[in-house]
């Protein structure tokens, strides 16, 4: 048995959304912009393409602007936000300690260009409140942008709210939901936010296409230049099939959402409960406000590349916000934005389950992390000081 | 291209050597639980010569390979040649490691030769300082790499 239980960070291209992809490699090969049939026709799958996105998320079809990923469209969507806020003299944003990189990284480039950055603070539970974003927010701002689900411990925000408090004082909001849409529901009218952004590949779609949904009336600034594609805000000839396979995949995962989040709220509970009977281990996130699939541990005096790979070799694909792993010295952002110490966050391992994931390899997990954990703490320097109470137990 | 050789993932999945040692006659400690790896090596020492070693180590893959691969390099060895182990050494026996796991080696060269100078300290056994001239704390500080033969 293989658990792939890394579905937060890409999932497999569901059989259906294939199907719907493969003849816009071959047979309907035009180009959208063309005006004889051939080309017609790759235009006749955008529309559709188009209109069913809108649907999934109760927008119009002239709200969507599909892109090459999620990264593009927070990026598109915060440059806007900032473009629209200069123009009014307002250069202040407000975001979130534990967005996503596309996020983070779009607000230092404008840090340089001097607009003001307020990071909100996340919490313990890692959920921020509306509160939190009243009162950050000053005349001069521009743009307050939350991430709908965090990727890493899968807390949901109170969406709906931030938007309220943000629009009673004119400001404008956006959220990243990629960890979000296809996996609880995404309705941009009772959630009332301005700027949404999603990716494909998160919920069975292809990589490599995402889009920005942007309410009508709000001008956005190009990141790609180029024709006239998606209404002159997106230049490049449009990746038809992977637009195709997004709709797809969306159609699908939408189509029986309640009933799938039941079930993968069930699985993951079952996991939470047999993970948490690890000594010493601890659960990252508010385990009520969070997303059906994802679920981040901490284990304390073990590092989290060395769980990787033990469970690797026993058929579990999971990730972990260690150092070794994040490819620099310091653990995930997102954990330290917790409160958590390094030497614990070193020890975090994230599993994300949808649909696709069985009881049976739910059991499968639940057996195998704790031997690990066992094994590895076995031969851990930390674990041996921890248990010898030469230094305090911080979980 | 898989992240580790073949020969670091056999010491990270199959560790020689792994162990708390009760009678150890000299014990090192290195690396840092803030920057994910800590190595503590174990030695048992006869008429100069090792005749026992094990670690117990916290960290990446890299880290319980590197521990592994260095306590079988030194392991029946006389504690001079122990000292001469380097980072570059442990690296090559393991059929190299990604360059941001480098630093790894240079702990395992480090935590051998932490234990060596507790065996010294133990037993009054005199020796030139400078052979330690390395505070055994500073895999994170400066790079030994790059340099070193």
């Amino acid at each position: 048995m293989y658990v792939y239980a890394d579905n937060a960070a890409t999932t497999a291209v569901s059989p259906k959304a294939l199907e719907a992809m493969l003849p816009y490699f071959t047979e309907v090969y035009g180009n959208a912009s063309s005006l004889h049939s051939p080309g017609q026709r790759a235009a006749e799958g955008l529309q559709w393409a188009r209109e069913t996105v809108a649907k999934a998320i109760n927008a119009d079809f002239k709200e969507i602007y599909f892109t090459g990923c999620g990264s593009e469209s927070d990026n598109q969507a915060i440059l806007s936000g900032a473009a629209i806020g200069t123009r009014q003299g307002k250069k202040h944003i407000v975001s979130t300690a534990f967005e996503h990189h596309a996020v983070l990284h779009t607000l230092e480039k404008l840090k340089k260009q001097g607009y003001e950055i307020t990071l909100l603070d996340v919490h313990e539970n890692g959920v921020v409140t509306a509160d939190d974003v009243a009162a950050a927010i000053r005349p001069d701002t521009a743009l307050v942008t939350v991430m709908m689900v965090n990727n890493e411990i899968g807390t949901v925000q109170p969406i709906a709210d931030i938007a309220r408090v943000c629009h009673e004082r004119g400001v404008l909001f956006h959220t990243d939901a990629v960890q979000a849409v296809g996996h609880i529901p995404v309705d941009v009218k009772a959630l009332d936010v301005d700027m949404l952004s999603l990716a494909a590949h998160k919920f069975h779609g292809p990589k490599g296409v995402g889009a920005l949904y942007a309410r009508k009336g709000v001008p956005l600034v190009n990141v790609i230049e180029g024709g006239q594609q998606e209404r002159g805000k997106r230049g490049g000839t449009e990746n038809i099939a992977g637009i195709v396979g997004l709709a797809a995949a969306l159609e699908e995962a939408t189509a029986d959402l309640s009933k799938d989040m039941a079930y993968v709220t069930a699985l993951r509970e079952k996991l939470i409960d047999g993970l948490s009977k690890i000594p010493h281990s601890r659960l990252n996130g508010d385990r009520d406000k969070r997303v059906p699939g994802t679920v981040n541990f901490c284990f304390e005096g073990i590092e989290g590349e060395s769980l990787l790979l033990l469970l690797d070799a026993r058929g579990i694909a999971a990730s972990s916000g260690s150092a070794c792993t994040s490819g620099s010295l310091d653990p995930s952002h997102v954990l330290l934005a917790l409160g958590l110490p390094h030497e614990v966050a070193h020890g975090s391992l994230r599993l994300s389950i949808d649909r696709m994931n069985t009881e049976a390899e739910i059991d499968h997990i639940i057996e195998s992390v704790p031997q690990v954990v066992d094994y590895l703490r076995g031969m851990s320097p930390v674990w041996d000081e921890l248990e010898r109470g030469l230094t305090p137990h911080l979980i | 291209m898989p992240l580790y050789s073949d020969t670091v993932m056999d010491h990270f999945q199959h560790p020689r050597n792994v162990g708390k040692m009760e009678d150890a006659d000299g014990i090192g400690e290195v690396g840092n639980a803030v920057c994910g790896d800590i190595m503590r090596m174990y030695i048992k020492v006869r008429d100069g010569i090792i005749t026992d070693v094990s670690f117990i180590t916290f960290g990446c893959g890299s880290a319980i390979a590197s521990s592994s691969m260095a306590t079988e390099m030194i392991k029946g060895k006389p504690i001079e040649e122990a000292l001469e182990l380097s980072n570059k050494a442990v690296a090559q026996a393991l059929d190299g490691l990604p360059a941001h796991k480098l630093h790894c080696s240079v702990l395992a060269e480090e935590a051998v030769r932490a234990a060596v100078k507790d065996y010294y300290d133990k037993n009054h056994i005199a020796y030139d300082p400078a052979i330690f001239g390395c505070d055994m704390a500073c895999a994170h500080e400066h790079d030994h790499t790059p340099t070193e033969e």
